[in-house]
């Protein structure tokens, strides 16, 4: 961490200038270390670590762009999404809860709800975990979500093993606002082989997630 | 808890963010009331995640970083308000305690009660929620204790999430969190449960079948 506090420093006197940040370490499967990512959000959230905010931005801004350009989004719309979407992140930094979601997981909400907002023009109802009304889950459910640190890792590898096809059925199916049916018409495959394929993924990948007790 | 959920495939798309916003409000708000297909929502936004994380980077102007320092210093100086984003902003409403799901509540005015409630035919009651898409109706629907639904089909598809109180048709009992899904093959006589209204949100697509994001594979309308 030596490093980033010598980056906070140097960013500390260089608002508006070019910015000497370090890059997020990348794994041989081309992710970074989830702890490694929580680990910076948190400092964004309880110190304003500028540093680290830094280098969440470096590691994620060009992937959420490249996500918002695959929904549709211009060039410039994305640019300015990918600003309105990091800032979001540092203000909303202290509620990430590492315990109950990964930084990707809770950046990717973050750029979803932001393009339904800008692109759809929408609003995005969305559950509250403090709301009264939430039924909390038995104390004894059947099988549980693995911890959210582990999520990440888990779901590389489910998606490796998935055929070519199912992956990219998933993929379509998250970074293209598009229909299923149209799915299928770009795919040419029959509507029922790309529901069945895709239902297929879900279960495989689900697994990954839940510990069966 | 509920035993009448909505499908991985709508889940997912809840979670991918490709639902239309009258669907996500039918997700969210049974999501509050069912544990299991909250933490599929869950794991689905884990999945969005992980996938966001492999995607092919695209690279940002140099200065982009800069403009965001600048903004936030603005924000700073300025003091910071909060344009962005309608979710988890703290409850306008004076009817915290309320059973209604928050996702539902965020789009009335006050509590079921003092809504706006207009005869439909005997017994039945509708208010209406307004919300994006077109083509797409979403009410509440208010059907007094005991009291049977005409027979009917429906011009085009139809969500509906329990509430309060609870009904029975040909295809079983539904309650508060349960969710049945009917299209125009379904014809059906629902019949309030004895004791208490029962009180639906229904999402309906009458006369238009929903085309565009949520397209006729994911449609949860579509019964095969």
């Amino acid at each position: 961490m030596a490093v980033r506090r010598e980056a906070a420093l140097f960013l500390g006197f260089t608002q508006g200038g070019p910015a000497r940040v370090s890059a997020v370490p990348v794994r041989s499967n081309g992710k970074a270390d989830p702890a490694y990512l929580a680990a910076l959000l948190k400092s964004v959230g309880h110190d304003r670590d500028r540093a680290a905010f830094a280098e969440l931005f470096q590691y994620f801004g060009p992937r959420v762009k490249a996500y918002l350009m695959r929904q549709g989004a211009n060039e410039a719309q994305a640019e300015e999404l990918v600003q309105e979407s990091m800032i979001m992140v540092w203000r909303r930094a202290e509620s990430f809860d590492v315990s109950k979601s990964g930084a990707s997981t809770w950046i990717f909400t973050i750029a979803r709800n932001k393009r339904i907002d800008a692109l759809r023009r929408e609003k995005r109802p969305e559950f509250d975990p403090e709301d009264p009304a939430l039924v909390p889950a038995a104390a004894d459910a059947a099988d549980t979500m693995v911890e959210a640190g582990q999520q990440s890792a888990r779901l590389s590898v489910a998606i490796k093993s998935l055929s070519k096809e199912q992956a990219d059925l998933v993929r379509m199916a998250y970074f293209e606002d598009k229909a299923h049916g149209m799915i299928a018409e770009e795919t040419t495959l029959p509507l029922g082989t790309v529901k069945s394929r895709l239902r297929l993924a879900l279960g495989h990948l689900r697994k990954a997630l839940v510990e069966e007790q | 808890m509920p035993e009448h959920h909505l499908s991985e495939e709508v889940l997912m798309a809840y979670a991918a963010g490709s639902l239309p916003e009258a669907l996500s409000l039918v997700v969210a708000s049974h999501a509050t009331l069912c544990p299991s297909c909250r933490a599929d929502v869950e794991a689905y936004e884990a999945l969005g995640g992980s996938l966001i994380e492999d995607i092919d980077p695209a690279a940002l102007p140099e200065a982009t970083l800069s403009d965001i320092f600048a903004r936030l210093d603005a924000d700073e100086a300025g003091g910071a308000s909060e344009p962005w984003g309608s979710t988890h902003t703290p409850a306008r409403r004076d009817f915290e305690n309320s059973s209604i799901p928050r996702p539902l509540r965020d789009y009335l005015d006050q509590d079921l009660a003092a809504l706006a409630w207009r005869p439909v035919i005997r017994g039945v009651e509708e208010a209406e929620i307004k919300l994006a898409g077109a083509g797409v109706r979403t009410r509440l629907m208010r059907i007094k204790a005991g009291v049977a639904m005409p027979r009917h089909t429906h011009a085009g598809e139809e969500v509906t999430l329990v509430l309060e109180g609870g009904y029975s048709d040909a295809e079983g009992h539904f309650a508060r969190g349960d969710v049945q899904i009917a299209d125009p093959s379904v014809d059906h006589q629902p019949v309030a449960d004895e004791g208490e209204a029962c009180i639906c949100l229904v999402v309906s697509d009458a006369p238009l079948k929903l085309t565009g994001p949520i397209g006729r594979l994911l449609n949860p309308f579509i019964s095969y």
